[in-house]
C-alpha cells in the first residue's frame, strides 16, 4: 500500500533522514521506532506531503505520490496526526472533527452528523461540546486521533499518540488503535513506549541517524544487538547479554 | 438553519431607527457607522474567520469607490450598474493580492506589512494617474437622482446601507454555515493541522480575500454614492484601514454581529469626542489609535467575547520573539 524508497532530506548540512526505504502492505500495523533526533517525524513529513524530499519516491496504492501536497494526499486517503497536537483550539470538540469530516462530505450538517459518529467511535461523545483548548492531554491526543479519522483514510500516520499518556490512559487507547485496523485503515505509527509497540505492531522499523538500521518481527527487532546499541550506546548489547551471566556468577 | 432569525430582529431595529431619529446629523451619523460596519465586516470574513490581519483594506474600499466614479464619470452608466462594476473592481484586485501573497505563503507580520504597502501604493498611484483624476480628485455628482440609486437625502443613504448590512449579515452568517467557514476557521486556528486534515489553504485564503475585497468594496461604491467627492489620501489612506479593523475587535472578530456592534459604539464614541473638543482634524485617527491598544490589552476578545468565551483573541501579528511554538514540521 506504501512503498518509501530511497528517501533523503537534508537540512543544511544535516543529513536528518538518508535512503530511508520501508513497506506497508494492507491491514498492517507497522512500527517506525529509533532514539530521539533519528529522523521519524521528518520521514513522516516527507511521506505526507509537508517537506519535499531531496532524492527519493512515495507510492500509495501503487501510484507516486513523491511531493504532493498534504491537502491532496489527505482527499486520497492518506492522513496524518502530529506529534505535537494541533487542535483549533478555539472551537469546540465536534468543530474540531467536522474539519477532517468536510474532506468526503460538504454539507455542514452531514459533517457534524460524521463527527458526532467518529467522536462516539473514539469514546469523545461527552466532550463534543467543550472548546478544545480545555481537553486534557489525553483528550488531545484523542482528539488528533478522532480528527485524522474523520476524513476517512486508508493509511494513517500516527506520530507518537501515546506520548504523554500515563499507563492507563495508554491502556485505554490501545483498543482503539486496534479497532481502526480492524476496521480495515492501515496504519503506520511512529512510537516509543514499547510495550505498547510490541502489543500493537506486526513489524517494525527502527530508524537511527536517518538511517533504516533494522526491520522485521517487532519482538525480533527490539532484541536486534544494532538497535540496543542505538538507544544505548556503543557495546551495550555486550554488556547487557554479560549481565545475567555476571548475575549468576555473583551467586 | 440556526442563526438567521436574530439577523431579522436586527434588521427591523435598522429599520425602526429612521422613524427615532429623524436629524439628518444624526442620521449621518447613523450612515457613517453603517459605512464602516460594511468596511469592518470585509474585514472580519478575511480578519476574523480565516485569521489574516490586513492592515490595507483601505486599497479595496478606494478601489471599490474609484471604479464607480471612474465608470461614471466617463460612460455615464446607470449607477447600479457601477455599483456592482465597483464591487467586481475590489474583487478582482483581492484576487491579485492574495494570489501574489498567499502564493509565496506570507503570513502573519508580513502579509499584514503587504497588505499596507499595496494600500499605500494605490494611494500613491491614484493620487498621479490621469484616470483617477491626479491630486485633485474625482466629482461624480452632475446630477442627482434617487430612483437609480444615488441619494440625494441621508434618509435614502441610510436605507440603502442598512439594505446592505443586513445582506451582508446573512452572507456571513450563511459562511458561518458551510464548509468554506469551517475551513476558513481551521486555518485562522491552526494552518498545518488544517492541511494534513485536506484543507488547501491558497484555495481558501484566496477565496476568503476575494469575498472581503468584495464586501469592503461595496461600502466604497456606496460611499461615491452618497458623498460625490473622492480623493487618493482619503480612500485609500488610513484612516479607512484602520476603521476596517477596528470595529471587528470592538465588536468580537469571527462573529456575525461583531462589526456592526463595533461600528456603533466606535461612532458613538467619535460623535462623543468631537462634541468636547471640537472638530480637530486628524483627531479621529488618534482615538482610533487609543480605542485599539485598549481594546487588545484588556478585551481582546471585543465586546461580544464578554459574553461569549468562543470569540477569538485579537492579536495584532507583530513578531513573537520569546516563547513562540516550535513549528511541529521542522521537528526531527
Amino acid at each position: 500500500m506504501l512503498e518509501v524508497r530511497g528517501l533523503t532530506k537534508r537540512f543544511g548540512g544535516l543529513l536528518a533522514v538518508n535512503e530511508a526505504s520501508l513497506d506497508v502492505s494492507e491491514g498492517e500495523i507497522v512500527g517506525l521506532i529509533g532514539p530521539n533526533g533519528a529522523g521519524k517525524t521528518t520521514l513522516f513529513a516527507m511521506v505526507s506531503g509537508f517537506h519535499k524530499p531531496d532524492a527519493g519516491s512515495v507510492r500509495f496504492q501503487g501510484e507516486e505520490i513523491t511531493g504532493l501536497s498534504p491537502h491532496v494526499l489527505a482527499g486520497r486517503g492518506l492522513t496524518r496526526t502530529f506529534q505535537i497536537v494541533q487542535p483549533f483550539a478555539g472551537v469546540t470538540v465536534r468543530e474540531n472533527i467536522a474539519v477532517g469530516a468536510h474532506l468526503r462530505h460538504r454539507g455542514r450538517r452531514e459533517a457534524l452528523a460524521t463527527a458526532e459518529a467518529v467522536a462516539e467511535r473514539v469514546g469523545m461523545r461527552e466532550m463534543l461540546d467543550n472548546p478544545a483548548d480545555s481537553l486534557t492531554v489525553a483528550g488531545r491526543k484523542r482528539l488528533e486521533v478522532a480528527k485524522a479519522l474523520a476524513t476517512e483514510p486508508r493509511l494513517l500516520l500516527f506520530d507518537e499518540v501515546l506520548a504523554g499518556l500515563n499507563p492507563s490512559e495508554i491502556r485505554d487507547i490501545l483498543p482503539l488503535i486496534r479497532s481502526l485496523r480492524d476496521g480495515g485503515i492501515t496504519i503506520l505509527m511512529i512510537e516509543h513506549v514499547m510495550q505498547a509497540v510490541m502489543s500493537l505492531c506486526d513489524r517494525a522499523y527502527v530508524l537511527n541517524n536517518g538511517a533504516i538500521i533494522a526491520s522485521g518481527d517487532t519482538r525480533a527487532v527490539a532484541s536486534d544487538p544494532a538497535v540496543i546499541e542505538a538507544y544505548l550506546g556503543h557495546g551495550a548489547a555486550q554488556r547487557l547479554r554479560a549481565a545475567p551471566a555476571e548475575a549468576a556468577a555473583d551467586a | 438553519m440556526r442563526g438567521y432569525r436574530s439577523i431579522i430582529a436586527v434588521a427591523v431595529i435598522l429599520a425602526l431607527i429612521p422613524l427615532v431619529v429623524t436629524s439628518n446629523l444624526w442620521l449621518n451619523i447613523a450612515f457613517t457607522a453603517l459605512l464602516a460596519c460594511l468596511l469592518g465586516q470585509g474585514w472580519n470574513i478575511l480578519g476574523g474567520y480565516a485569521g489574516q490581519f490586513s492592515f490595507g483594506h483601505a486599497v479595496f474600499f478606494g478601489t471599490g469607490a474609484y471604479v464607480t466614479a471612474i465608470v461614471m464619470t466617463t460612460t455615464g452608466i446607470n449607477p447600479w450598474a457601477a455599483f456592482v462594476l465597483g464591487i467586481g473592481g475590489g474583487a478582482l484586485v483581492g484576487a491579485a493580492i492574495g494570489f501574489l501573497v498567499f502564493r509565496y505563503g506570507l503570513r502573519g507580520s508580513y502579509f499584514a506589512l503587504v497588505t499596507l504597502a499595496f494600500a499605500e501604493v494605490f494611494r500613491v498611484l491614484a493620487n498621479t494617474m490621469a484616470i483617477t483624476g491626479g491630486g485633485s480628485g474625482l466629482v461624480v455628482a452632475s446630477n442627482l437622482r434617487p430612483e437609480i440609486f444615488q441619494q440625494t437625502s441621508r434618509l435614502g443613504a441610510y436605507a440603502v446601507a442598512a439594505v446592505l448590512v443586513v445582506g451582508v449579515l446573512f452572507i456571513t452568517r450563511a459562511l458561518e454555515n458551510s464548509r468554506t467557514g469551517a475551513y476558513f476557521v481551521a486555518i485562522r486556528e491552526n494552518e498545518d493541522a488544517a492541511r494534513a486534515l485536506g484543507v488547501d489553504p491558497f484555495g481558501f485564503k484566496l477565496r476568503a480575500i476575494v469575498l472581503s475585497a468584495a464586501i469592503t468594496a461595496m461600502g466604497g461604491a456606496l460611499y461615491v454614492q452618497v458623498f460625490p467627492y473622492i480623493d487618493a489620501p482619503l480612500m485609500y489612506g488610513p484612516r479607512y484601514s484602520v476603521e476596517a479593523l477596528l470595529v471587528p475587535i470592538i465588536g468580537g472578530m469571527g462573529t456575525v454581529f461583531g462589526p456592526l456592534l463595533g461600528a456603533v459604539v466606535l461612532h458613538l464614541l467619535a460623535e462623543a469626542a468631537t462634541m468636547v473638543t471640537g472638530d480637530i482634524a486628524g483627531l479621529n485617527l488618534v482615538l482610533y489609535g487609543l480605542v485599539l491598544v485598549l481594546m487588545v490589552r484588556f478585551l481582546p476578545r471585543g465586546l461580544i467575547g464578554l459574553f461569549d468565551p468562543r470569540v477569538p483573541k485579537a492579536r495584532l501579528p507583530l513578531p513573537r520573539i520569546a516563547g513562540r511554538r516550535r513549528r511541529e514540521a521542522g521537528d526531527a
